[in-house]
């Protein structure tokens, strides 16, 4: 029996092949999407997880000198000597990769993620030539010397080697960066301030740093994979709910002959669950390319931005693809819910005609109509009140649905309104008939709608972060040079150089503190128009720049003005001296909270520090000179030297960067609200001819029918983008003001970009008008003889 | 990676039967044992880097006031991957560290691994000082030594109450039939006093100490399984050392040397000494003896030797047995027992 | 005499009970409308013996469509009995009516009710294969006989009426059901093809031996059956 209801389930697919494309090809592409996305975060994940296991951070205590200058290889030996288990990492960059040396007979991690296989020669490792670990094209890279191992599992764009070859390749001899505090200390050991006072130690902190910077730029990506597979569902929603409608005779027939509910049920289900399957398998081999065509560019992107290196190729990692099929499923299932809830409750004998895409029609539209309402209402209670990731991943959810659900609802009306005020008998009847068409298009028209908001979202949020990010550069960067100087007696000769030539030298120092139990980097910095004219506020008392000046007060990031609940007028203790915050400044992608006091309070605080990084504010054109100068006078060399120019330009780079990502991304998912506009249009086609036929009957040529059917799809293309827009833009404000408050602790400002979404609005009508072109030249082709039939065959 | 698992292949006193096998008896590079040497102190007690492997590896029985029995390791090994010494971090050699406390309920053991060439760790000969980390073995004749761990530590104090002892035939020790051997001399003599930081506090102890200096570059030979080693301190004063190697056809070699109280040494070829195990335990996982019956014919000792704790087991990279024993029999006394490559 | 009387029907009860294929007791259905409840269907009675055919005639809603859906277990009565094959139809739940509808009756529908995109010859083995008793001879026979010879690799839509009708009676005939209900199986065909169809039909009932219960308002039909019953306002008259 099961191979007869089988093969009489099947065979509607034979004879509808196109139906079945739709629901594989929209199912694959909704889980490609989610899959490709998914995969470029994951590879970005486990190549911070390899950078922090390869540095021990996260799990390890750090000492590191107060100043920032490199620990002599003495003080190691010296802590150790005094009881300190502690071991030395010294690292740097050589040829575009990060060196890291590591003791093995130390590190408490030992060398991390690397793997010698046995038989492996410790020895070579040790001494002599060394050895290299690293990812090949790592290797590649690097000159010959020490014996190169190809290890997949360091983090890309690093190698690991032993500190004494890291030394002699970054030719830092006896010099160590930091030392890794081993997690079990013996008992009697000495106290660090006796024994290296000039060491400060920083406590492990779970989840890596570059994690938490980096979380930002991947849950907008999430974001935008989650929006993609949510327009994909909306698509497998309306092949399957199609399928099911047009099989309805079908399944009655099948019942009347004897075939139990519950056997069909079953047959169904597992009909859809093989085809979630393949289409899974196909969106995950899909969403694979897309991912490794735009990892490259999101690679560079992460490291422009946050400095976080990421393998620009992909490897295929077994959760990544059960997550894949897994979402593939849960999708198929969530769309054909309502399709099987209806199957399951169809009268066995209901009368003839087929109630195929009339859901819009009735009781169900007003049904649908109400859950709307409540949800937009929900949305608008939560965008008023929420707080927290939940509520505004809640909050995005209630309104993107409830939108979608109400799309149907608000476009009726609006072509009821233009049907009445519709002047002539052919217009009116365009109207009418686009009305009537409106519940077989209704799902393909939310899929565009949703794939609309998501773009206009994401844009959005996207170019606020970018100009916001500018900006900030901007007024982080404000001097027209950087330089390091390698030791006081360099940055004092340095001083003295340039002081002719420069209109101001900006000292650039720092210490780390705590205020109010928040771990706080203090800064001092000199009282200069450089500042006044260039910082921005999220809030500030009047004259705060005089305040600081005075060395009374304090400016404070909103990082730390979020976590400790300061504000403007507080008290802050620092050493023996209390300053008054006058100002709060948006700091963005900094996990850590910071505080600026003036140069004076700064020494007085931290006499030990002395500036060795310097902003000259010179003519943007005289940089190149004096760098050129200072190269030969001052022996500076060219890398400790960064030109602001070069910076920015460097910046924008990486924003083009991410905009390439996010523009391939908004294509694909236009083209797959294309894709299920012209599914539909091709399923409706067939029922069109007995509503069509009357008309050309009238008089209306098939050219002109196949015009109207153009025009009326990119009529609705149009109506459904004007309620998208603002859609997007409520979207772009929950990402921006909850969202990524509610996970990093602060809010970025929303800007809008009119020609990006003129531009976007022009993507989504392309997308509908090449969808329906095929439709509507099939329909103006047209033989007579089928639109006669609809007269002969009336029944 | 486990590197300092790899690290102790280099060791090869403690690697296990497989670890032997990689030593092999070609010293590449690395000086071998000659017969008939002469020591040359103090520059002897100082490390020899031209030899694969070196120890300072000192025991020591110990009683508190109220005569309750303690046992202490302090151990420096030197390893070389060259014959060599070089400045920074390319030195050749490596250091390890063991140090253990064992009282008659508990066993507490540490290990520290070192680079030479930095000053992390090493040996000087004049004045004598041998380190790692914090830990220290300061002066030969009269010394102090020193080791602290996760949860122990100790401060001692030694003073030598008797003369050098050459080990084997004036200080060359053979290890197999087939003619390996090692340089080997001790400092059987040792009064030590100090105290032991445990958990429960500090304890006042006193008792005496053994130091044995050995260095070799292809100590065992290829069928040789393990060893157990013996240090005994009899109470009228004499001192005995015995070993026991163990081969892979069931076979064993022996070596003993009789130490009269005045230092004079007497040293007996394989077969002169009987060692019987009595009592197997098991101790994390390995099954091995921690009774013994000694027997050395020509100095008339028929002792039973047995294990003060025989929870004793090192938990160190490579692990072993090593811990305090008492003596019963024809003498009375006390000692250490050291036992390897039970699997 | 009165003892001879009763003898025989006492009798033919008996007889009734044991051959009978199909009898109604006392069935009511009724529906629910805006001017309150409806009876479609009152204190029905009916019997149909295996090899027996039987015409159900009545003006349009008199309930017999109502009676074949009910007798067919394609819907449940609101009160009375129906046995069937020596099984009360009307105790059964939704899977042994299934179970009935597959393996015991079959329905010729006035909408020929074929799968439309199965071809014609898997159209015919369909409801066999669903009983689990295809016969492919039986089914070639009954493609012969009904002429569809030639249309067998066809679609349904290619198909004329009279055409798809054939195939809907040789698909409900291909599991040899011994009962066949037709609901005004020729009312969407024209005269000469309904006579045409309707003796097919009639001749291959015959040949399986089957009860046939057919729901017709046309008179000439009804003429052909064996007995005939008239339903007006829900009621046997």
């Amino acid at each position: 029996m099961t191979r007869a209801i089988f093969q009489a389930l099947l065979s509607h697919w034979r004879r509808n092949p196109l139906q079945l494309f739709t629901l594989l090809a929209g199912l694959a592409l909704a889980t490609a999407l989610w899959s490709g996305v998914q995969a470029i975060n994951a590879e970005a994940q486990a190549s911070y997880d390899a950078a922090a296991a390869t540095l021990g951070e996260g799990t390890f205590d750090q000492l590191t000198r107060r100043d920032g200058q490199p620990i002599a290889q003495g003080t190691y030996v010296a802590l150790r000597r005094a009881g300190w288990l502690v071991s030395p990492v010294t690292e740097g960059r050589l040829n575009g990769v990060h060196i890291v040396g590591l003791d093995p007979l130390t590190a408490p991690g030992g060398l991390g993620t690397v793997r010698i296989g046995n038989g492996a020669d410790v020895g070579a490792f040790l001494s002599g030539r060394g050895q290299v670990f690293g990812r090949a094209e790592v290797l590649d890279a690097l000159e010959s010397g020490p014996e190169k191992i190809v290890s997949p599992d360091v983090a890309p764009g690093t190698i690991i080697t032993d500190i004494g070859v890291a030394q002699r390749l970054l030719d830092r001899p006896n010099q160590i960066d930091r030392l890794i505090v081993a997690q079990t200390q013996p008992i009697r050991q000495q106290p660090l301030s006796v024994v290296a006072p000039d060491l400060t130690r920083r406590v492990a902190q779970s989840g890596s740093d570059l994690g938490r910077l980096t979380d930002s730029f991947h849950l907008n990506l999430t974001a935008f994979g989650l929006l993609s597979f949510a327009v994909g569902i909306f698509i497998v929603n309306g092949a399957i709910g199609l399928a099911f409608e047009q099989r309805r005779s079908v399944v009655r027939t099948l019942r009347a002959l004897g075939v139990p509910l519950r056997r069909l049920m079953f047959a169904m289900a597992a009909e859809l669950v093989v085809m979630a399957l393949i289409a899974g398998t196909l969106g995950v081999a899909l969403g694979y390319v897309i991912a490794s065509l735009l990892l490259p560019d999101v690679a560079a992107t992460l490291q422009g931005l946050y400095g976080a290196t990421v393998a620009g190729t992909l490897q295929l990692r077994p959760t990544w693809w059960l997550s894949g099929l897994a979402i593939a499923m849960g999708g198929t299932f969530m769309a054909s819910g309502t399709a099987f809830w209806r199957l399951a409750h169809l009268p066995l004998l209901a009368g003839g005609s087929p109630r195929a895409l009339t859901m819009a029609s009735g009781r169900s539209a007003r049904i649908q109509g109400a859950i709307a309402l409540v949800l937009l209402c929900l949305a608008t209670i939560l965008a008023v009140s929420a707080q927290g990731l939940i509520a505004g991943f809640a909050l995005l959810g209630s309104m993107l649905i409830g939108a979608a659900l109400a799309l149907p609802f608000i476009l009726d009306r609006v072509l009821a309104v233009a049907e009445r005020f519709a002047t002539g008998v052919r217009s009116r009847w365009f109207w009418a008939d686009t009305r009537q068409q409106l519940p077989g298009l209704s799902l393909a028209l939310a899929a565009l709608l949703l794939a609309m908001a998501a773009n206009v979202g994401v844009s959005t949020m996207v170019s606020s972060f970018r100009l916001t990010f500018t900006g900030f550069l901007d007024q982080r960067l404000a001097s027209e040079l950087y330089v390091t100087a390698e030791d006081p007696t360099q940055a004092k000769a340095m001083i003295a150089y340039v002081a002719p030539k420069v209109r101001a030298v900006l000292p650039i120092q720092s210490a780390a503190a705590q205020i109010a139990g928040q771990p706080t980097e203090v800064f001092g910095a000199r009282d200069d128009a450089t500042y006044r004219d260039n910082w921005t506020f999220l809030s500030k008392t009047t004259d705060a720049w005089d305040d600081v000046a005075s060395g009374k007060a304090i400016l404070i990031n909103e990082q730390l003005s979020r976590r400790s609940g300061l504000t403007l007028g507080d008290i802050v203790p620092l050493g023996d001296r209390s300053f008054k915050i006058v100002g709060i400044y948006g700091d963005y992608g900094n996990p850590i909270g910071q505080a600026i006091i003036t140069e004076v309070a700064f020494s007085s605080l931290y006499p030990e520090i002395e500036p060795l990084r310097f902003g000259l504010r010179l003519t943007p054109a005289d940089v190149p000179e004096l760098v050129k100068s200072m190269q030969t006078d001052l022996g500076i060399p060219s890398a400790n030297m960064i030109n602001q120019a070069g910076i920015k330009k460097f910046s924008l780079d990486i924003f083009d960067r991410t905009f390439t990502v996010t523009t391939a991304l908004n294509i694909l998912t236009l083209a797959v609200a294309g894709f299920a506009i012209l599914m539909s249009l091709l399923t409706l086609a067939a029922l069109r001819v007995p509503q069509l036929a009357p008309a050309w009957a009238m008089g209306l040529t098939r050219k002109e029918l196949g015009l109207l059917e153009l025009i009326r799809a990119v009529m609705l293309a149009v109506l459904t983008a004007c309620i998208a827009l603002p859609l997007g833009l409520a979207l772009a404000w929950a990402l921006l003001a909850i969202v990524n408050v509610a996970a990093f602790g602060w809010r970025l400002p929303m800007f809008l970009f009119p020609l990006d979404y003129l531009r976007l609005g022009g993507f989504a009508l392309l997308a509908a008008g090449l969808a329906a072109l095929w439709p509507a030249w099939r329909l103006a082709r047209t033989p007579p003889s089928d639109l006669l039939k609809v007269f002969s065959n009336e029944r | 990676m486990n590197v300092k698992a790899l690290i102790l292949c280099f060791v090869p006193v403690f690697a296990q039967a497989q670890g032997f096998a990689g030593l092999g008896a070609d010293a590449d590079g690395f000086s071998v044992p000659q017969p008939d040497p002469t020591f040359q102190f103090p520059a002897d007690h100082g490390p020899h880097p031209d030899y694969r492997i070196e120890w300072w590896y000192i025991t020591a029985n110990l009683t508190d006031a109220a005569g309750n029995p303690y046992g202490l390791q302090w151990t420096l090994f030197r390893s070389a991957m060259a014959p060599e010494t070089r400045g920074g971090w390319d030195d050749p050699q490596l250091w390890m560290g063991h140090a253990a406390v064992t009282t008659s309920d508990d066993h507490y053991v540490t290990e520290r691994l070192a680079r030479g060439g930095i000053g992390q760790a090493g040996v000087t000969a004049a004045p004598f000082r041998a380190w790692i980390d914090d830990w220290e073995f300061d002066g030969i004749e009269n010394g102090t030594l020193k080791a602290t761990g996760p949860d122990f530590g100790y401060d001692m104090t030694l003073s030598a109450q008797g003369p050098l002892v050459r080990q084997g035939l004036q200080g060359y020790s053979v290890k197999s039939a087939s003619g390996q051997a090692s340089y080997y001399y001790s400092q059987p003599f040792y009064q030590i006093s100090g105290t032991l930081h445990l958990p429960e506090g500090d304890v006042l102890v006193s008792g005496t100490a053994w130091l044995d200096r050995e260095w070799s570059s292809q100590p065992l030979a290829d069928d040789q399984t393990g060893w157990d080693w013996f240090s005994l301190a009899f109470d009228d004063g004499a001192r005995m050392m015995g070993f026991r190697l163990r081969q892979t056809d069931g076979q064993d070699y022996t070596s003993a040397t009789w130490i009269a109280a005045d230092g004079t040494p007497t040293p007996y070829a394989n077969g002169a000494l009987n060692a019987t195990p009595l009592t197997d335990t098991t101790v994390a996982g390995h099954t091995l003896p921690t009774q013994w019956r000694l027997q050395l014919p020509a100095q008339g000792v028929d002792v039973t030797v047995t294990a003060v704790n025989t929870d004793a087991w090192m938990t160190t990279s490579v692990p072993y047995w090593e811990g305090p024993v008492e003596i019963e029999g024809s003498a009375k006394g006390v000692g250490y027992l050291e036992m390897t490559g039970y699997e | 005499m009165r003892l001879g009387q009763t003898r025989p029907r006492l009798m033919s009860d008996q007889n009734n009970e044991a051959t009978m294929l199909l009898s109604v007791t006392d069935l009511r259905k009724t529906y629910a409308t805006a001017d309150g409840p409806f009876d479609v269907l009152r204190d029905v009675d009916l019997t149909l013996a295996a090899g027996q055919t039987l015409a159900l005639t009545g003006e349009s809603g008199s309930g017999k469509s109502t009676l074949l859906h009910l007798i067919g277990g394609l819907d449940t009565p609101d009160g009375g009995q129906i046995m069937l094959d020596g099984t009360e139809l009307t105790a059964l739940d939704d899977t042994g009516r299934a179970r009935m509808r597959r393996e015991t009756v079959g329905v010729v529908f006035q909408q020929f009710n074929l799968i439309p995109s199965l071809r014609i010859v898997d159209n015919i083995a369909f409801q066999a294969q669903l009983a689990g008793r295809h016969d492919t001879a039986w089914c070639a026979t009954l493609a012969d006989r009904m002429g569809l010879t030639s249309q067998l690799h066809k679609y349904p839509e290619q198909l004329s009426g009279g055409q798809q009708q054939r195939v809907a009676i040789a698909r409900t005939l291909a599991p040899r059901p011994k009962l066949v209900l037709a609901d005004e199986p020729t009312g969407n065909l024209d005269e000469a093809t309904a006579a045409q169809v309707l003796a097919l039909m009639l001749e291959l009932v015959a040949d399986t031996g089957a009860g046939l219960l057919m729901v017709t308002h046309s008179d000439r039909l009804a003429d052909q059956m064996q007995r005939r019953l008239h339903l007006a306002r829900g009621k046997i008259a």
